[in-house]
C-alpha cells in the first residue's frame, strides 16, 4: 500500500536516526570484536540481571505514578514562582551523581536531616539504605522528568477541549475520564519506558543506596568485566543485553502509546474551569517541591562556603564545560529535529528506537569503542571535547524526542494537508510551519540537553588530558583530593550554570508564547 | 613584508626545537595529573633535568591504566605506566607488555622489595580513619562485635576496597567468609570509589571509613584540623605499594630508564608526601614533612605477593559477595 503524500521528508531523519545507531552498535561492535576469549555470564551476572530488571521496573513506576498528580496540580494552577518550581525540578537529574548522592544523603541519610529531627523524640535514624532506598534517588532523579514530560502532555491539548467540556458542565472527575485518562494512556508507556531505560544503566547511586553488593547493576557488571577482569567480550555481551531489555521495552511502550490524538485546536490560550478545591493540588505540590528541593537546598548550603575557596582552574573548567554543552545542544538538535519529524510523517518506528537506545548505551562502552575506532586514525586524547559533546548528545537524544515527536505529529497532522493542499514545499513547511510552531520543546529539548550535557561526566574520563578538564571531572578531581569543601563549591557552580543554561533555552522557546 | 619574514621563521625555528625535544609519554591515573596532585610538580621537575616534554595522560584508576594498557597492546603510545599496585602487578607482568629496568635505590618500604621490571614510587598502609576522640577497635573481630559503622570501597570498582579484600585474606585465610558474614551488620553501605566512601564519612553517615593511615595527615597538614586518626588493627595492617614500569614496545627507552632513575630520587620522592599523601619509597634527604611523624604506624604489615595476590583474588571476591549479598 502507498503511503500518503506528506508535507515533510522523512529522509534527514532517518539519516541521523542511521548515525545514532552507528555510533551506538558500531562502539559495541568494535569492543566486541577486540575481545580475546571470553567467560560468558557467570551467575553473578544473572543476580546482576535481576536486581536491575527490579530496581529499574519499582523505579520507573513510582516516579511516573506520583508524576502524574504532581503534573495535574501543575497544569490546573497557576501561582506566582509556578514558573520557576517548574523550572528547579530540573535540577536533580543534571547533578553529578556523586553531588546528588551526597545531597540525598544529607537529607535521608544515617545523620540526615530526617534523622536527625526524629532523634529529637528519641526515635532512630531512618535506615536508607536498601532496595527501597535506591528507588528513592531514582525517583528523586527521574520524578521531576517524569512530571516534565507529563505536563507537557497535558498543555498540548487544546484549550477548546477544555473549554468545550466546562460548557458541558464537567466537573474534575468526568474532565479526567474524558480527556485526561485518554491523554495520559497515550503518553505515559514512553515516560515509562524512558525511565526504566535510565534506571536499567543506574550504577554509583544504586551500589551506594543500595548498601552494598546485592545492589549490583549490569552497568557495574560492565564496568568489572572491563577494568578487573579486562573480559571486553563479556562487557560487549553484558552491554548487548542491557541494549536489548531497552529495546524491547521501548517497542512496547511505542505499541501502547499509538492512538489518535485530540485532533485540531485554534492555538488559543488554555484556560481550566474544573479547579475545584485546591486541597489535594496543593498538597502534591508541596510534596514534590520539599522532596525535591531539600536535597537541593542542602547541595546548595554545602557549596556556599566552598564557592569562594575554588582554584581559577575550576572556572577554566567551567568555561569548558559550557563550549561542551553548547556544542552538545547544537549536535542533539541537529539529531533530533529531523528525526523528530521523521516520526511525525508516518510510521517510522526504527527512528525512534534508535533514538531511546542512546539511554541503554553503557557509557563505558561507547568511549571505549569510540576509542578503539579513532585510534588508527588520531590520537583520542586531542578528540576528548568533540567526542564528549557527540556522546552526551546521544545520551540526551532519548529525552529530546519524547519532547519533540508529540508536538510535531500534532502539527504535522493539523496543517499537513492544508501545506498540501497549497503545493507548500517540504522544506517550507518545515521551517515556516513547523519549526515556529515547536519552539517551547525545541526550547525544552534545548536547555535539557545543555543542562544534561554540563552536569554528564561522559566519556570525558576516558579520554582525558590533564589540560582540558570539564567541571564534573574537576569536581571528582577535588573530591580525590581530599578538598571536600572546594568541590561543594565546584558542585554548586556546576548546579547553577546547568539550571542557568536550561533556564535560558527553556525561556528563550517560550518568548512570547502563553501557557 | 622583512619583519614578517623573521617572524616566520623565528616560529618555524622555535617550533622546530620544540619538535626536537624527545618526548616521554607516562600513563598514569587521574589523581596523580590532577592540579593537586603530584603531576604539575613532576612534570616541571623532571624537564629541567631531562631536556624533553614529559606527557602526563591520566586515566580514572590503576586497574582502569591496565586496562587502557592492555586495550592499547604493542601500539600503546605509552611509555611508562606509573600507579599500579601490587594486586596488578601479576596481571601486568602476563601481558608481556612491561621490560626490566637497572634502577636501584634504598627503599624505605616495611618489605623487602625485589623486582627488576616494577619499581615503587610510594607505598602506604590500608586503615579504618575515624575521629580522634573515638574509641576505635583493635581489630576485625572486635569491630565485627561493635556497632561501630563502617563505609567500604566495592573490590570491583576501587583499588581500596581490592586492599580490603587482600587484607582480610591475608589476615584470617579461610576464616575469611566468618569475618564478612560477621562485619555484614557494621556496614552502613559500598561505595564505587574512594570519595563517595570519604564524602560520606565527613558527612557523619559512618563512624569509620577505609582509608590509608596517611590520610590524618591531609587534615593536619593542609587543613590544620587534628580531629581525625587512622586506627592500627593488631592483626597487621595490609599494604599498598605503588609502581612504575617502562614498556616492552616503547621508543624512548633511554628516557624512560632516566624517569625511572628520577622517580626514586629526592627531587621525585619530596614531592609525593603532600600530595600524593602516601609515603615516599624512598625517604628523602630531608625527611618526611612535618605532621608525619603524628600517624598512627601498624605493628605489623600484611602483604601478598604478586603471585599470591593473583591466585587468591576471584576466590576472595566470590566469599565477600556471598557474605555481604545474605
Amino acid at each position: 500500500m502507498a503511503e500518503r503524500a506528506q508535507p515533510v521528508s522523512p529522509w534527514p531523519g532517518i539519516g541521523a536516526a542511521a548515525l545514532v545507531a552507528a555510533l551506538i552498535l558500531g562502539t559495541l561492535a568494535a569492543v566486541a570484536l577486540r575481545a580475546e576469549a571470553s567467560g560468558g555470564f557467570s551467575p553473578a551476572d544473572w543476580a546482576a540481571l535481576r536486581f536491575t530488571l527490579t530496581q529499574a521496573t519499582l523505579s520507573a513506576l513510582f516516579s511516573v505514578l506520583l508524576a502524574v498528580p504532581v503534573a495535574r496540580a501543575l497544569a490546573r494552577r497557576r501561582f506566582p514562582g509556578r514558573r520557576a518550581l517548574i523550572a528547579l525540578l530540573g535540577a536533580p537529574f543534571i547533578l553529578p551523581v556523586i553531588v546528588a548522592i551526597l545531597g540525598l544523603l544529607q537529607v535521608f541519610g544515617r545523620s540526615g536531616w530526617i534523622s536527625d529531627f526524629l532523634g529529637i523524640f528519641g526515635l532512630p535514624p531512618i535506615r536508607i539504605y536498601g532496595l527501597h532506598g535506591v528507588v528513592l534517588a531514582h525517583v528523586f532523579f527521574n520524578l521531576p522528568l517524569a512530571t516534565r514530560l507529563v505536563l507537557q502532555a497535558w498543555q498540548e491539548v487544546p484549550a477548546e477541549r477544555f473549554r468545550l467540556a466546562a460548557q458541558l458542565g464537567c466537573n474534575g472527575m468526568a474532565m479526567f475520564r474524558l480527556i485526561e485518562m485518554p491523554m495520559l494512556k497515550r503518553t505515559l508507556p514512553g515516560v515509562l519506558a524512558v525511565i526504566f531505560a535510565i534506571c536499567l544503566t543506574s550504577f554509583a547511586v544504586a551500589l551506594t543506596l543500595g548498601g552494598g553488593p546485592r545492589a549490583t547493576t549490569i552497568e557495574l557488571a560492565i564496568y568489572q568485566a572491563f577494568t578487573y577482569d579486562f573480559d571486553l567480550g563479556r562487557a560487549a555481551l553484558l552491554s548487548a543485553l542491557q541494549l536489548a531489555l531497552t529495546a524491547a521495552t521501548a517497542l512496547v511502550a511505542l505499541k501502547f502509546s499509538r492512538g489518535d490524538g485530540f485532533g485540531t485546536g485554534l492555538d488559543r490560550a488554555l484556560r481550566r474551569w474544573d479547579g475545584g478545591a485546591p486541597t489535594i493540588d496543593v498538597f502534591w505540590i508541596i510534596a514534590a517541591a520539599v522532596f525535591l528541593l531539600l536535597p537541593l537546598a542542602s547541595v546548595v548550603i554545602s557549596g556556599v562556603a566552598g564557592l569562594f575557596d575554588m582554584p581559577a582552574i575550576v572556572f577554566r573548567a567551567a568555561l569548558i564545560s559550557a563550549l561542551v554543552a553548547a556544542a552538545s545542544t547544537a549536535v542533539l538538535l541537529l539529531l533530533a529535529l529531523p528525526m523528530a519529524t521523521a516520526v511525525a510523517s508516518g510510521r517510522y518506528g526504527l527512528v525512534e528506537l534508535s533514538g531511546i537506545l542512546g539511554l541503554a548505551a553503557s557509557p563505558l562502552v561507547i568511549g571505549t569503542g569510540l576509542f578503539i575506532l579513532i585510534r588508527p586514525l588520531a590520537n583520542p586524547t586531542t578528540l576528548a571535547l568533540p567526542v564528549t559533546a557527540l556522546v552526551n548528545a546521544a545520551m540526551a537524544l532519548p529525552f529530546a524526542l519524547r519532547i519533540l515527536v508529540p508536538a510535531a505529529r500534532d502539527i504535522t497532522a493539523r496543517h499537513g494537508r492544508l501545506a498540501l493542499s497549497l503545493d507548500m514545499t517540504k522544506w517550507t513547511f518545515f521551517t515556516r510551519v513547523l519549526l515556529p510552531r515547536m519552539r517551547p520543546q525545541i526550547g525544552f529539548a534545548a536547555g535539557l540537553g545543555a543542562a544534561l550535557s554540563m552536569g554528564d561526566l561522559g566519556v570525558i574520563a576516558l579520554f582525558a588530558d590533564p589540560q582540558i578538564a570539564t567541571l564534573p571531572l574537576q569536581i571528582y578531581r577535588l573530591m580525590g583530593a581530599y578538598q571536600m569543601q572546594a568541590a561543594a563549591g565546584g558542585a554548586l557552580l556546576l548546579l547553577l550554570l546547568s539550571m542557568g543554561a536550561f533556564w535560558l533555552l527553556d525561556r528563550g522557546g517560550r518568548w512570547h508564547a502563553e501557557s | 613584508m622583512k619583519h614578517l619574514l623573521i617572524a616566520a621563521g623565528l616560529l618555524s625555528a622555535t617550533s622546530a626545537i620544540a619538535a626536537d625535544k624527545p618526548q616521554l609519554t607516562v600513563y598514569t591515573y587521574d589523581s596523580f595529573v590532577s592540579d593537586w596532585g603530584p603531576g604539575p610538580q613532576v612534570k616541571e621537575a623532571f624537564e629541567a633535568v631531562c631536556d624533553c616534554e614529559l606527557n602526563l595522560v591520566g586515566v580514572e584508576d590503576g586497574a582502569a591504566l591496565l586496562s587502557r594498557v592492555r586495550l592499547e597492546g604493542e601500539n600503546s603510545d605509552a611509555d611508562v605506566v606509573l600507579g599500579l599496585d601490587t594486586n596488578l602487578i601479576a596481571a601486568a607482568r602476563e601481558t608481556g607488555l612491561f621490560a626490566p629496568n637497572s634502577v636501584s635505590a634504598d627503599f624505605a618500604l616495611p618489605i623487602e622489595w625485589s623486582d627488576d621490571t616494577f619499581t615503587p614510587y610510594d607505598w602506604g598502609y590500608f586503615a579504618f580513619v575515624h575521629k580522634a576522640d573515638a574509641t576505635a577497635p583493635a581489630n576485625f573481630r572486635e569491630l565485627a562485635d561493635s556497632d561501630t559503622k563502617i563505609i567500604i570501597q566495592d573490590p570491583r570498582s576501587s583499588t581500596p576496597g581490592l586492599g580490603l579484600l587482600m587484607w582480610v585474606k591475608a589476615a584470617y585465610g579461610d576464616e575469611a567468609p566468618v569475618i564478612w558474614a560477621d562485619l555484614s551488620d557494621n556496614i552502613v553501605t559500598v561505595t564505587k570509589g574512594w570519595s563517595e566512601a570519604y564524602g560520606l564519612f565527613l558527612e557523619g553517615e559512618s563512624d569509620m571509613v577505609l582509608s590509608y593511615t596517611t590520610s590524618p595527615a591531609y587534615h593536619l597538614i593542609a587543613e590544620d584540623d587534628g580531629s581525625k586518626a587512622a586506627s592500627a588493627f593488631d592483626e597487621g595492617n595490609y599494604l599498598q605499594v605503588e609502581v612504575a614500569a617502562k614498556l616492552a614496545a616503547t621508543d624512548q627507552a633511554d628516557l624512560a630508564d632516566q624517569f625511572l632513575e628520577f622517580m626514586v630520587s629526592d627531587a621525585f620522592q619530596q614531592i609525593i608526601p603532600t600530595t600524593n599523601w602516601m609515603y615516599p619509597a624512598v625517604t628523602p634527604a630531608e625527611g618526611l614533612p612535618k605532621g608525619f611523624d603524628t600517624l598512627t604506624v601498624p605493628a605489623k604489615s600484611l602483604l601478598f605477593s604478586p603471585d599470591e595476590a593473583a591466585a587468591v583474588r576471584d576466590q576472595a571476591l566470590a566469599e565477600w559477595q556471598n557474605a555481604l549479598s545474605q
